[in-house]
């Protein structure tokens, strides 16, 4: 720490008391952090361990042996593959959907100044605020009230609804940040060499904002690929992978939950340490 | 084409935000005041729905009904927003000051447990802390818990669960209030004399160790007293050594804010949680969103339930609308000191 040796030091250097001190300072923290690490990756370790799993009947929480065969046989189960492509499908179209909703709200909210503005930031603001439980709860109510009865289907279509919905606020929040450090000087220098404000947004601001655009996306594709709660109200007979899970955990979760869970994980970390080597490589 | 805008201002901004805003009022706030109604609501799904001024005794029947889940709930709730402050903040710390070249994995490891599904992690929870799995076993092997010990089914695997779940949450902001931190004001703090925390570090830690061993004791169903003491003890001694006055006159200040921020962002989620009561807890950890759920899903009493759902949110935006004005002053003060 550059602080004690800058700092006037009451106590000579090399005492043992001050060693000491600096050593389980040092120590300490690096203890700590390693736990703490440990304690938040356990379960994911236990869910990439059970996927070599071969338990016998149907429930999968005692270890019993290694086995390759679920990895080989992944969407064995009944519905577990259908389930997988729902949910796949409309992580897909919510976050597509969404980011383009919450981009253009972005841009509007960073660069003009308008009448109303303050409600629009806090109706983006309180969906963020929301427990889970009360936006699902309330578009259930809002699709048993339109005609009554028959009652609006739910199904793939209010599954996607909610989820645009709340990955919205996600969306603005994250290319806002993007856009509040924007270098504004390049969009002024292409104005004035005649680039005009559509062709000044795509070749200068859109490749700048980028980075933000995929981040809000990449956050979008996960908050809807993972959602429980909120599709547990809207889906209706529709199954996606978090309410296939939540189905079977009475009866027994099939080992193959794990094996698709572990790659959906693999994929994740794959792709986020592929961009983080590209971005350096790009900058070195 | 250009001239019409350059005239009509307004239009670009409406145009850009209309798309999003309209699909926030339509599918978040139109259904929210539908829920309110529905909160009027009297009838049932077969015989349909009527609504009426007069059924407003749903709301004290509901909260009658569920006060003592409603209070467990925000017991467990705040419990859980503690538990992860106390895990947090230190490893925050740590990345934010000692990362070194290490705080970008640091960082990714602490979200890291969000590319898996969150329902898998719980379960995996429910694997590693079954009564006979891979902790409360061997502990009970050498007999240092006695057989019947057993952890899932009570309030503290619904607390533990809730706390895990949202411990990223909790850890982020902390860690950007703490990277704002100018470590210059901690030096100049320490130039200045600021030497270890006493003797408020003694005291604090007697209090914080004390009644978090108490706490343990009360789980565990032995001595709260002796736990307390224990703790108590440890605390001190650790707070009187390795608290500095620099942290908790410079540094814990500076950082309130993300403290407030992840408090926020943990208490919300967790006080709207059902899945780590149904799935670690039993049949007397039930939370409010437990009773919400199956009113709504598996019993269709929609008014009650709507009813129910109402108080919740009203309870959740009193709570943001004090930490808007707390952290709406924090903001001011801030400013007013740059200025």
């Amino acid at each position: 720490m550059t602080a004690v040796a800058l700092a006037p030091s009451a106590r000579p250097k090399g005492s043992v008391a001050n060693r000491i001190d600096r050593v389980f300072d040092r120590w300490s923290m690096i203890v700590y952090t390693l736990l703490a690490v440990i304690y938040l990756l356990l379960p994911v370790a236990v869910i990439i361990l059970f996927s070599f799993n071969d338990p016998p009947g149907k429930t999968n929480v005692v270890w019993h042996g290694f086995t390759l065969k679920y990895w080989l046989n992944p969407f064995g189960p009944d519905g577990l593959g259908s389930a997988v492509v729902l949910s796949i499908t409309i992580a897909i179209l919510s976050t597509l959907i969404a980011t383009v909703l919450g981009t253009l709200m972005a841009l509007a909210l960073e660069r003009y100044q308008f009448r109303g503005k303050s409600f629009a930031n806090s109706l983006i603001f309180i969906p963020m605020a929301t427990p889970e439980i009360i936006m699902g709860a309330s578009l259930l109510t809002m699709f048993v009230s339109i005609g009554q009865p028959p009652f609006f289907p739910l199904n793939f279509v209010t599954i996607l609804i909610a989820h645009i919905m709340f990955n919205i606020s996600y969306v603005v929040v994250t290319v806002r940040a993007r856009l509040a450090g924007f270098p504004r000087h390049l969009e002024e220098a292409a104005m004035d060499l005649f680039a005009n404000e559509w062709q000044t947004f795509w070749r200068v601001t859109f490749p700048l904002i980028l980075p933000g655009i995929v981040a809000a996306a990449l956050l979008a594709f996960s908050l809807s690929i993972d959602d429980f709660v909120i599709t547990n109200f809207t889906s209706g007979m529709s199954v996606t992978f978090p309410m296939y899970i939540y189905g079977a955990a009475r009866i027994g979760i099939p080992v193959q939950v794990n094996v698709i869970g572990t790659s959906i994980f693999l994929i994740a970390v794959g792709s986020v340490a592929l961009t983080t080597l590209a971005g350096r490589r790009k900058r070195g | 084409m250009g001239t019409f805008l350059k005239h009509h201002r307004w239009i670009t901004p409406l145009a850009l935000l209309a798309p999003g805003l309209l699909w926030l009022l339509v599918f978040y706030l139109y259904p929210a005041l539908q829920m309110f109604m529905a909160s009027f609501w009297s009838g049932s799904l077969a015989t349909g729905f009527t609504f009426s001024l007069s059924n407003w005794t749903n709301y004290p029947d509901a909260v009658s009904t569920y006060a003592p889940i409603y209070l467990r709930s925000v017991l467990y709730a705040g419990a859980a927003t503690v538990t992860t402050f106390l895990i947090a903040y230190p490893l925050a710390y740590t990345i934010a000051f000692k990362g070194g070249r290490f705080k970008n994995l640091l960082l990714f490891l602490v979200v890291a447990p969000f590319f898996t599904s969150f329902l898998l992690r719980t379960v995996s929870w429910k694997i590693i802390l079954s009564d006979s799995g891979p902790v409360l076993g061997p502990l009970k092997a050498i007999g240092i818990l006695p057989q019947q010990f057993h952890v899932l089914a009570s309030p503290m695997a619904v607390i533990a669960g809730i706390t895990y779940a949202f411990l990223p949450f909790m850890t982020l902001p902390i860690y950007v209030a703490l990277e704002k931190v100018d470590f210059r004001l901690v030096e100049a703090a320490k130039d200045l004399y600021a030497g270890p925390w006493r003797p408020g570090g003694a005291i604090v830690g007697a209090i914080v160790g004390g009644v978090l061993m108490a706490v343990l004791g009360f789980v565990f169903n032995t001595s709260p007293l002796a736990f307390a003491i224990v703790g108590a003890v440890v605390g001190a001694v650790l707070f009187h050594f390795r608290v500095s006055e620099s942290f908790v006159r410079v540094t814990f200040p500076l950082s309130i804010s993300g403290v407030f921020a992840g408090g926020l962002l943990t208490f919300i989620p967790a006080i709207g949680d059902y899945v780590n009561a149904e799935l670690l807890g039993g049949p007397n950890t039930s939370m409010i969103g437990n009773v919400i759920q199956a009113k709504f899903l598996t019993e269709n009493d929609y008014p009650s339930a709507s009813a129910l759902s109402f108080v919740m949110m009203f309870g959740v935006l009193i709570v943001v609308a004090i930490y808007a004005k707390i952290l709406g002053t924090e903001e001011l003060s801030a400013a007013a000191a740059r200025a």
